[in-house]
């Protein structure tokens, strides 16, 4: 078994030991997608996937690969459990998260098993503090079914252009409508509001769009107040790339760098809104 | 209407619409001949300002020809097309403003860097003009460059005393007079050549809102334009101004009146006032009654006594109308030394032409104890 030099003896008794030198690069990620209390963490040898989801319409996946800690030993090839994402981050941030650069917290994240808690040990500046949340029955997260090869439509943005269009966004609109077609208006984002309608429109040969592949025009609505978590990830990230399939389920992933220069992944899945009505 | 903006002006627009989000919630548009103007009002009618954009402020300004259009909607709506004050400058490049009258709708187009293109199509209403009416030219006080002289003031701070002398202007904060005890005190004098321009005919103080000047103020200092004050007495409105070739911006303030001043410009009354209105049925002898209770003069009977003195009167836009007004000689350092604020009582600033023309010598006499509002205009 792969042990790093400073594990503990007793790590034996642990399923999944976890470790990085600044817990920022996990509080960051998974403030991206803290809509909800319940997180399912699934962690595997590549690393760890965090499942947070919204009334079945909803869920956002954050993927922290193996090699962003700094020790990443796991004993089984899965490993399941569930914790108020409330709670962990705001252990992670027990030292008030602070950004000063040069101080961090290092955190080393413990799970011995089924029905154990979560035990985080975190340091900062030589003080200790030990968490340990209590881990809850897994439940398993929704398939959204969204396979690659039912992608109709598909844009890769930078993060910026987006940003800017969602700090904008007429939130007095219940629905966001996503248009996207290899003819003008090429992607467009649209609301509906109290004092009338909004558009915003990107050409598909625009310094921001880095891929631009659509096959068909699809116009989907999606609800506003579920998309709105989105916008956590997105002010991140430095790329999106949007994806619709052929049932107008929306796939937006978010490429994330972190404090460290490394790169992590958000996804998020929507379902469209059912009442498709007229312009 | 079919204009569109470019450039820097675009800001200029932008921060246009937010000055005058500080003094309503409506914004009314009105393509002009000489420009579109830009208006808005308070809800209790105690503030209005207006900006006109000449025709040169736009690259294209094509407006309807035969018949006036003018529309009205919420300025929050507006304001959300130029959310972002800060990028705008860097991202906006062009601005086009299209008025689609069949389908009631106003779209402003943004074309930004990158080529994205913002589309905003705002409905609005059919409005009645609003203008004020003010003649800043026959004020006695006038001002150039209100120097930044407000950020010395806390934010909450609602109101402001300007008195001016020959040479020297005191700006300090107004303070209720149950406040009196526990406010701190605020004054600070300027004197006549930190002005580009001063003129002062009468010594007078006038008490008016900070909150549009500040408006004003943010809309000036964008622009880097000096911004002009025209006043005469407490209770006449005080009117703030920027000039520039290509745009003029209005702002006029209705002042505290002072208790000691009563001015009377009435002469006949409707709409009426409620039926229990204890005015309702012989104005001129309340008149009358007024002019002979306020005669002992203030400063010798201690505090104000407002029961009757309560009623205000909307400033007529008729210069000669002035009525003989039985004045106080109260003194500024008087004032200053008593620290006796006025009643707090502003005068509603009268919109003579959203009135019928029938209405127009209409005065409404309203005894509330705050800024009074208007009934005429509202749909």
């Amino acid at each position: 078994m792969p042990l790093s030099t400073q594990s503990q003896p007793d790590d034996e008794q642990y399923v999944l030991v976890a470790s990085m030198d600044n817990a920022r690069n996990l509080s960051n990620i998974l403030k991206a997608i803290s809509f909800k209390d319940h997180a399912i963490f699934s962690a595997t040898p590549n690393g760890l996937k965090v499942t947070v989801e919204d009334s079945k319409c909803l869920q956002a996946n954050a993927f922290i690969q193996a090699d962003i800690f700094q020790e990443f030993n796991i004993r089984e090839d899965l490993v399941g459990f569930q914790v108020n994402l409330t709670v962990l981050l705001d252990c992670l941030n027990i030292f008030g998260g602070s950004a000063v650069s040069g101080v961090s917290t290092a955190l080393r994240m413990c799970y011995r098993g089924y029905g154990y808690p979560l035990t985080l040990f975190l340091e900062e500046g030589g003080v200790v503090t030990v968490c340990k949340i209590n881990t809850q029955e897994p439940e398993e997260p929704i398939d959204f079914d969204f396979c690659t090869s039912n992608v109709t439509n598909k844009v890769i943005l930078l993060s910026e252009s987006l940003k800017e269009a969602f700090s904008e966004l007429d939130m007095t609109s219940e629905v966001l409508q996503i248009t996207m077609s290899p003819n003008q208006p090429y992607f467009r984002l649209s609301t509906f509001g109290n004092s009338g309608n909004a558009h915003y429109d990107y050409p598909k040969d625009s310094d921001m769009m880095e891929f631009f592949k659509c096959t068909k025009t699809q116009t989907n609505r999606y609800k506003m107040s579920l998309l709105k978590p989105s916008t956590k990830a997105l002010a991140l990230s430095c790329k999106v790339s949007v994806r619709t399939d052929s049932r107008g389920f929306l796939s937006l992933q978010y490429l994330v760098r972190n404090d460290d220069g490394q790169i992590c992944f958000v996804e998020y899945y929507c379902c469209p809104d059912e009442e498709v009505g007229e312009d | 209407m079919d204009c569109v903006v470019t450039g820097g002006n675009v800001k200029v627009l932008a921060k246009a619409v937010h000055s005058l989000s500080r003094i309503g919630d409506e914004l009314y548009v009105e393509p002009q001949e000489d420009g579109l103007a830009l208006r808005s009002v308070n809800s209790s009618r105690s503030a209005y300002a207006c900006f006109l954009f000449a025709p040169l402020f736009f690259s294209r300004y094509t407006i309807p020809s035969g018949h006036a259009f003018r529309c009205k909607m919420a300025i929050k709506s507006v304001q959300a097309v130029f959310r972002s004050l800060a990028s705008l400058e860097k991202t906006v490049e062009k601005c086009h403003i299209e008025l689609e009258e069949q389908k009631n709708r106003l779209t402003f187009t943004l074309h930004c860097k990158h080529g994205l293109l913002k589309t905003h199509n705002l409905s609005f209403q059919d409005s009645e003009s609003l203008q004020a009416v003010f003649d800043k030219d026959s004020c006695a006080n006038v001002f150039r460059l209100l120097v930044d002289a407000v950020v010395h003031f806390p934010p909450s701070q609602e109101e402001v005393t300007v008195s001016v002398s020959e040479e020297r202007m005191w700006v300090r904060n107004h303070v209720e007079e149950e406040d009196q005890s526990k406010a701190m005190l605020t004054e600070l004098c300027l004197a006549s050549d930190e002005f580009d321009h001063f003129s002062v005919q009468t010594h007078n103080n006038v008490t008016f809102c900070l909150k549009e000047l500040r408006g004003l103020l943010m809309f000036a200092e964008s622009t880097g334009l000096p911004i002009s004050m025209y006043f005469d007495e407490p209770g006449s409105p005080l009117v703030l101004s920027v000039t520039d070739s290509v745009l003029e911006g209005n702002f006029v303030l209705a002042t505290l009146s002072d208790d000691t001043i009563f001015r009377s410009l009435v002469r006949t009354q409707t709409p009426p006032p409620p039926p229990d209105d204890f005015m309702n049925d012989d104005i001129d002898s309340y008149l009358i009654a007024m002019d002979t209770s306020i005669a002992p003069g203030p400063s010798a009977s201690g505090p104000p006594t407002p029961p009757l003195a309560d009623s205000l009167c909307q400033k007529q836009p008729a210069a000669a109308n002035h009525r003989t007004r039985s004045y106080i000689d109260e003194k500024e350092d008087d004032l200053a030394s008593s620290e006796r604020p006025p009643n707090k009582k502003f005068c509603s600033l009268f919109f003579g032409s959203v009135l019928p023309p029938s209405s127009q010598m209409n005065t409404q006499l309203v005894t509330s104890q705050e800024v009074l509002a208007s009934d005429s205009e509202d749909d």
